[in-house]
């Protein structure tokens, strides 16, 4: 392969200094303060209303809402009996590419659903959020679509998930709407 | 001989044979389902569609012979189409649970669908149900007959191979189902082999039941230690999880194609007997000082060795050793340290036998023992356990015996009181590993490279499957050790190297290396 050099870029006299990107700086950061400061103001008094300034949520009293589609926290899906869905075919364990699924299968009462999961594991500490998992499941058993995002623990230990916590994803803060 | 053309190419086989054997002999593919080299003809699965220049429509390749000047085409359109229209058939009631039946991965009806198959459903009407869906059929199998596609394999298997004549085909048309004889139990010494020979997901193994995906396996090419038979096996072991290892790492064994040994079968005590080499190991070197390593306990070895008079040490090796670690045995403790007082043989401990595969010596290696050690009439230990028993011994080197099953608990009482030293080597926690002073972790023929020679002389290869567990040590590299500590400078770097040396020296093994035994091994010069 042919080696391409390219020179770095002089710095001019005014470069030097510093004062010309500090300026552009400047307005950039007071453009978005004037706008915002402008709209809101008029927002408040009722006008403008196709207009939006920016505005801060009180994370985490208040979450973010988000996009349908989002890939947020893995739940296993649930029979009419409260049994999970999945059947331990291990689609997604295989097709994981972070490797953080790990499933043991056993024997399940009824002979027409015949396997069920003895333990379903999931490390959320590994998982990249691919929907890998979603996608290939035959059985629709996982979803990523409970909007939890927040995955704060004080060790890796905490962030496995096993099947009761699956079945039942309450850990986070309810979304507000 | 027929000289005959399949796919364009042209061959000379032999004359009589089916096509698909003629297929087969040179190497080309067809689906089969109720085809199997080891079972009479049937011609029921209609899969095995070829067309032939001169013959009207397509034929059956497992049931049509061979005829000087046939054309044959396994490729072409009228074929294929044939082929597909057959699957199509073969599907139409068969259920979509693949992912709960343990056979999808190595399951004949998904692969012949992907490269034969591949059409839009025309069934319109319901899928007729059967009844039995995972239903125990015997101590070892489990029966779906939704999954089936009425090859009758298992049913000539009964009949022709083991001739207990468990499995039955039961009603007609799409009602027709395969069940066991009502009142009847499939168990016998060979059920095991239904599931393999089943290539759909209607029988499958109940030991390996949800065990496992077949796809995270991997496969090693091994000969069963379970008795002088010496079948050829596929080592089934977790390849693709090492990271969700618990404690088995062997998940099972499969029977591998050799007409001159097992052909394609093996019994049910040697397709289960793997569990030990994962369960109840001796992992820890258990010597006289505290958290010994395998340096200084191997020292500690040698120096009692060297010590030890001629005369007042025993030596039991053990036929479940390789060729390889018994040529290093003879080596070291008859050629070497010149001791006489040698044995491998325990007495009384024949186990079944039948005129198909079982042989009621339950060592691999016990001809490979004989020839190698060259004790003669010595062979017997309870020679050397009568001495011992009196304490005429000064120490016992034992590999892998269990003096406690073989002359029983009170035996060994005695002879830990008499004999003030015991050198355990062995891979399997035992009464006579536990009374030892010194023990020396071994590994099994799954963690290990080396050669068995079974009853008639066969030697076989068998390969390392999975790695050894951490602190044990093939014995073939102990021995070396321990050689290299008492003065006898052996240069090996592998089994390969001991085997080459052994058939210098020992006329049976006379021209033999690793690459001449291959996959099928071979028979003694003599």
């Amino acid at each position: 392969m042919a080696i391409k050099i390219i020179k770095r870029k002089e710095l001019s006299f005014w470069d030097q200094t510093y004062l010309p990107m500090l300026f552009s700086g400047l307005w950039i950061t007071s453009r978005h303060f004037f706008r915002n400061f402008f709209v809101q103001t008029l927002n408040l008094f009722g006008l403008a209303k196709h207009l939006k300034g920016s505005y801060t949520f009180q994370y985490p009293e208040v979450q973010r809402p988000l996009s349908k589609r989002a890939r947020t926290r893995h739940r296993l899906t649930q029979r009419e009996d409260g049994a999970p869905r999945c059947v331990a075919c291990m689609m997604c364990e295989t097709v994981c590419p972070a490797r953080c699924i790990n499933i043991v299968a056993k024997e399940n009462p009824d002979p027409n659903i015949e396997k069920m999961p003895a333990s379903f594991d999931l490390d959320l500490g590994m998982c990249v959020y691919c929907g890998f998992c979603v996608e290939v499941c035959p059985e629709d058993a996982i979803r990523m679509d409970t909007q939890i995002l927040d995955i704060a623990a004080y060790s890796r230990k905490e962030m496995k998930l096993d099947m009761k916590e699956l079945l039942n994803p309450t850990t986070a803060y309810p979304v507000k709407k | 001989m027929a000289n005959i053309v399949i796919d364009g190419k042209s061959f000379t086989v032999k004359d009589g044979i089916t096509i698909i054997e003629a297929i087969d002999q040179v190497k080309s593919e067809l689906p089969r389902y109720c085809y199997h080299p080891g079972l009479s003809i049937a011609g029921n699965c209609r899969i095995c569609q070829v067309e032939v220049d001169k013959m009207p429509g397509t034929v059956i390749a497992c049931n049509t012979r061979v005829a000087e000047g046939m054309v044959i085409h396994t490729q072409s359109e009228k074929a294929k189409d044939s082929q597909k229209v057959v699957l199509e058939f073969l599907l139409a009631n068969h259920p979509l649970d693949c992912p709960v039946c343990d056979q999808a991965g190595e399951c004949k009806l998904q692969d012949y669908y992907m490269e034969y198959g591949v059409y839009d459903s025309h069934f319109d009407e319901t899928k007729v149900k059967k009844t039995k869906k995972g239903v125990s059929v015997g101590p070892t199998i489990m029966l779906d007959q939704e999954r089936c596609i009425l090859c009758s394999r298992c049913v000539r298997f009964g009949d022709e191979i083991t001739k207990t004549h468990d499995f039955g085909i039961f009603g007609r048309g799409d009602r027709a189902k395969i069940d066991i004889y009502p009142g009847k139990e499939l168990d016998n010494k060979y059920s095991g082999n239904v599931a393999d020979i089943c290539p759909v997901g209607a029988l499958t193994d109940k030991d390996f039941r949800f065990k496992m995906r077949v796809w995270y396996l991997g496969k090693q090419e091994s000969v069963c230690p379970g008795c002088s038979r010496g079948c050829n096996i596929s080592v089934e072991f977790e390849k693709s999880r090492p990271y969700h290892l618990k404690n088995d790492r062997v998940m099972r064994l499969k029977p591998r194609e050799n007409k001159d040994v097992n052909q394609w079968w093996m019994c049910d005590e040697g397709r289960y007997a793997y569990k030990s080499i994962d369960q109840n190991r001796i992992k820890a070197i258990k010597a006289s000082r505290m958290n010994p390593q395998w340096k200084d306990t191997l020292e500690e070895v040698a120096g009692i060795l060297k010590k030890a008079s001629l005369s007042a040490w025993g030596l039991i090796a053990s036929p479940q050793n390789t060729n390889e670690e018994l040529y290093l045995t003879k080596r070291l403790f008859l050629d070497t340290l010149k001791w006489k007082q040698a044995a491998f043989k325990a007495p009384g401990q024949d186990g079944f036998e039948d005129n198909f595969l079982i042989k009621k010596d339950k060592n691999p290696n016990t001809l490979g023992a004989e020839k190698i050690l060259n004790l003669g009439a010595n062979e017997d230990m309870t020679a050397i356990v009568e001495k011992a028993k009196r304490g005429e011994l000064e120490g016992l080197f034992i590999f892998n015996h269990d003096l406690a099953k073989i002359f029983g608990a009170e035996t060994l009482k005695v002879i830990r009181q008499k004999v003030k030293t015991i050198i355990y080597q062995g891979t399997n926690l035992n009464p006579t590993a536990e009374i030892a002073d010194i023990v020396l972790p071994a590994v099994t023929y799954a963690e290990k490279d080396g050669t068995f020679t079974n009853f008639e002389g066969r030697v076989q290869r068998i390969r390392k499957a999975v790695e050894p567990f951490a602190g044990t040590l093939p014995d073939w590299d102990i021995l070396l050790n321990l050689a290299g500590l008492l003065g006898l400078t052996l240069k090996y770097l592998r089994p390969e190297h001991i085997f080459d040396d052994l058939a210098k020296e020992n006329s049976a093994f006379k021209e033999m290396n690793y690459k001449k035994l291959g996959n099928t091994g071979l028979i003694w010069s003599q």
